[in-house]
């Protein structure tokens, strides 16, 4: 029985413990890994990731997936770029469209998914060529070089003392969570999530609600990808690539469901984020073979998300076994 | 009293040319308590779902207070004051019972966006104690019991301040004490001016709550009028069109010496303990015990899916091994479980294709594994017109239009395919008619006589006591006692269960004992 509850307890904690255990492991293994200045440096690489992982967690939460992400940053960096180097836009005004660009991504999403009743999988693969289609065919493949007004964002420092982009992903994690877990709308995305045809029956307005995690998924693909061009300064043909795996990988082992109804964005997909950075982080300061560390984080994904499987199943029958046994 | 809150005035309604519903009319007074009984398929849920919104008459119309009334969606039905309580439950298992219950109107604070969480659990704790349920708002529903999701399923309804509530089958997962309290919740919801209508199988219920009874057949009203009218038979016997003195059919076999399968020592912490069991060749065994006694469990565990950590089960007198369901059928085994909708039909396929799924590989040519089509819809057919299955075309309609006791004979007949040598039935005349149990234990007779062994799951005893040969009693985790026919007697069966029927023991573990 006590054993039970302890492992109910860990199973319940995974991501936390996890965390938990990867932080002690690396900074055995080196000990430059517990610096103030590296944990900038990983805080600061997880924010755009971490910004479109809110998104996607949005997205993961109604049972569905968003795999356009990466081909929405492309794109809407893509149009911001060009707008203010070849139109001679306003920056101010530049960065709305970009933003508009990632919300219009996420429309079309939205619409093929509620609307043309179109599974979401495919939808997002479709809309992941298009964009990144587009994109190219707007730069031929060649790289977008943006301003130094831009690339200095970087360094601005709010309060004199939180980088931008830190900054940034801190008011993106706050108010999706303030949303997700205070407001009408949030808890009925929950609800949408765990059972669909109830939510209808409860006449909670699903459609809607879905539509909208699609659009919120795009305009975070979109803010994410404008804070990494202000850290890169310029953007190739590859941007953004594989990014959707990322943003997936951080919901999944902050603890998102990919059947929908769980997930955080406070603390799952924050430390889902960061905890990648940190394995990445930490692979490099281990000195480990560089062609080795893309095969250690998918095993490192694969054993998070097996242990989400495998904690649902364990979970159901300790939840079972606490009723019979009184 | 006498004031006319409702009425369904001709209503007619048909599905793929069958008639579920034919110009039926009958009204609802306010302040009323009204059975609707009828077999499964007798169009009572269509009647429901109609004014529930869910569908709409091909034929005839309601009214509501005097003013015609046509519901477009559910929500409408909700908005006119109409408020459904579905048989299977729509709760969200990761939220409160709080938000379950608020989901769509959440208090805000003033008029700013955000969730008045604490007003939220106090209104919600208020009301829960208003209909004397004991759990705590913020517990999450996946960690409550069935016979607790079920309230909490009504409260929801009931905190909508409805004028009519429509209950399909409440009382299904609910313990002796639970359905005690939603009685007495219902009277006093009656007082108050509501209007209620009460669907259930058990006729005993609709004769202690309501006051008066409309019962249907094939779709037509046969009757209906004050309770006092319809004595429990007379109600039988105008739902099945015919006077049923015997309901449970005479059993001709013997069971032989021949065992067919054999349980020694089973057991798994925590959930069954030191289990020894034999089922013979024509043998009916029942196994009693209240919810969450280990029944089902054991059930599982034999049929292969869940693990078990010490004991043997033998089949015909081979080991059977752990964890492999398909072994199990191989060697004979059938087992209709307790969940139709979730574990034994799948919903949107074809009669037919749910019928043949486990015996696909029998009727599949020896090397190229095609299946013989036309061999297999002729036996399907002739299983469903055995089964007296109500369907236009078994190729085409789909599981899910079928009502609750069709569907349980679709379960059924998906075993009967392969002539099984053990056939586990676990609650298998669970929210289904008088007309289609006695045809369940029918079939359960002519397994028998054809040799086969059946271990029949109920927690009602006298079904129990009509049908089966022996009945093992099981109370938390272990068989405690076991009857066999000469000695079957309803209070010593209970008192066992009960665990000699002790009243503070029954009250400290029923509730969280359940399943």
């Amino acid at each position: 029985m006590k054993s039970n509850r302890l492992t109910a307890l860990i199973l319940n904690n995974t991501t936390e413990i996890l965390f938990v255990f990867l932080f002690v492991v690396f900074g055995l293994i080196a000990p430059r890994f517990f610096t103030v200045k590296n944990f900038e440096i990983i805080l600061g690489n997880a924010s755009y990731i971490g910004i479109i992982a809110v998104g996607m967690t949005f997205v993961l939460l109604t049972g569905g997936i968003d795999l356009s992400v990466g081909s929405t940053m492309y794109l809407s960096a893509v149009v911001c770029g060009k707008l203010i180097n070849i139109a001679g836009f306003p920056i101010p005004l530049a960065i709305l469209i970009c933003l508009l660009v990632g919300i219009g991504v996420g429309s079309f999403n939205a619409f093929a998914v509620t609307r043309l009743k179109l599974v979401p999988f495919i939808t997002t693969l479709i809309t992941m060529t298009l964009a990144r289609g587009i994109g190219l065919f707007i730069t031929r493949s060649k790289a977008v070089d943006y301003p130094e007004t831009i690339t200095l964002m970087s360094t601005v420092k709010v309060f004199g003392l939180i980088p931008l982009h830190i900054f940034i992903f801190g008011v993106v994690v706050a108010a999706a969570s303030i949303y997700l877990r205070k407001t009408a709308p949030g808890r009925q995305l929950y609800a949408v999530g765990n059972d669909l045809e109830a939510a209808n029956k409860a006449g909670i307005k699903s459609r809607k609600l879905i539509a909208s995690t699609y659009i919120i998924s795009g305009f975070f693909a979109a803010l994410g990808g404008f804070v990494s061009i202000t850290q890169l300064g310029r953007v190739n043909a590859g941007f953004g690539s594989g990014d959707e795996f990322d943003a997936i990988a951080a919901a999944v082992l902050g603890g998102a469901s990919l059947f929908g109804g769980i997930g955080t964005v406070f603390p799952g997909t924050v430390l889902g984020t960061v905890m990648i950075q940190m394995i990445q982080a930490g692979l490099v300061f281990s000195n480990v073979d560089l062609y080795l560390q893309p095969i250690i984080m998918a095993l490192i994904i694969f054993l998070a998300v097996f242990i989400d499987s495998a904690r649902n199943i364990q979970l159901k029958k300790l939840e079972r076994r606490n009723i019979l046994k009184v | 009293m006498g004031e006319i809150l409702f009425e369904y005035r001709r209503v007619s309604k048909s599905f793929f040319g069958i008639k579920a519903l034919n110009n039926v009319s009958f009204e609802i007074e306010r302040g009323q308590i009204l059975g609707l009984i009828g077999e499964n398929g007798a169009g009572k849920s269509t009647l429901m779902n109609i004014m529930g919104g869910v569908l709409r008459p091909d034929e005839g119309g309601m009214i509501l207070k005097g003013e015609p009334y046509t519901p477009a969606t559910p929500a409408h039905a909700a908005a006119s004051g109409i408020e459904f309580i579905h048989q299977e439950l729509n709760l969200f298992t990761n939220l409160s019972v709080a938000e379950n219950i608020a989901i769509n109107r959440f208090p805000r604070r003033g008029s700013s966006p955000f969730i008045n969480k604490s007003l939220l659990l106090k209104e919600t704790q208020l009301f829960l104690e208003s209909l004397q349920m004991n759990f705590s708002p913020s517990t999450l529903v996946e960690h409550l019991s069935p016979g607790e999701r079920q309230l909490v399923e009504i409260a929801k309804a009931l905190s909508t301040n409805a004028d009519i509530l429509l209950f399909d089958e409440p009382t299904t997962s609910l313990t002796a004490k639970e359905t005690e309290n939603l009685f007495r919740i219902l009277k006093r919801l009656q007082e108050e001016g509501k209007s209620i209508v009460y669907i259930s199988h058990i006729l005993g219920d609709v004769r202690d709550i309501a006051d008066e009874v409309v019962i249907l057949r094939d779709g037509q009203v046969m009757g209906g009028g004050p309770m006092a009218d319809f004595p429990i038979n007379r109600m039988i016997s105008l739902m099945v069109g015919r006077e049923i003195d015997n309901i449970f059919p005479v059993k001709t076999v013997t069971p032989t010496e021949e065992t067919v399968l054999e349980v020694q020592g089973l057991g798994e912490t925590g959930m069954v303990r030191d289990i020894n069991l034999r089922v013979n060749k024509g043998e009916i065994v029942g196994m009693f015990g209240l919810m969450g006694s280990g029944r089902t469990e054991f059930a599982r565990m034999v049929f292969g899916v869940d693990p078990y950590g010490e004991g043997t089960i033998l089949l015909k007198g081979k080991e059977l091994p752990r964890l492999d369901p398909g072994a199990s059928i191989g060697g004979g085994i059938a087992f209709i479980t307790e969940n139709r909708r979730e574990e034994g039909l799948l919903m949107d396929y074809p009669i037919l294709d749910n019928i043949s799924l486990v015996s696909l590989p029998e009727y599949s040519a020896p090397l190229t594994r095609i299946v013989d089509n036309r061999k297999l819809y002729n036996k399907a057919s002739e299983i469903a017109a055995s089964l007296r299955l109500k369907s236009a075309d078994i190729r085409t309609q789909s599981a899910k239009s079928l009502s609750g006791g069709n569907q349980q004979k679709v379960v059924i007949g998906k075993w009967l395919l392969q002539d099984p040598s053990l056939l586990i039935m676990d609650e298998p005349t669970r929210g289904i008619d008088v007309g289609a149990k006695y045809e369940v234990y029918l079939i359960m007779n002519q397994l028998a006589e054809r040799g086969s062994g059946v271990l029949f799951i109920s927690s009602e005893v006298e079904e129990l006591m009509g049908v089966c040969d022996r009945i093992v009693v099981w109370s938390r985790g272990e068989i405690i006692r076991e009857f066999s026919r000469p000695d079957f007697a309803l209070e010593d069966i209970m008192r066992a269960a009960f665990r000699q029927g002790i009243e503070s023991d029954l009250q400290r573990e029923v509730p969280a004992n359940e399943i």
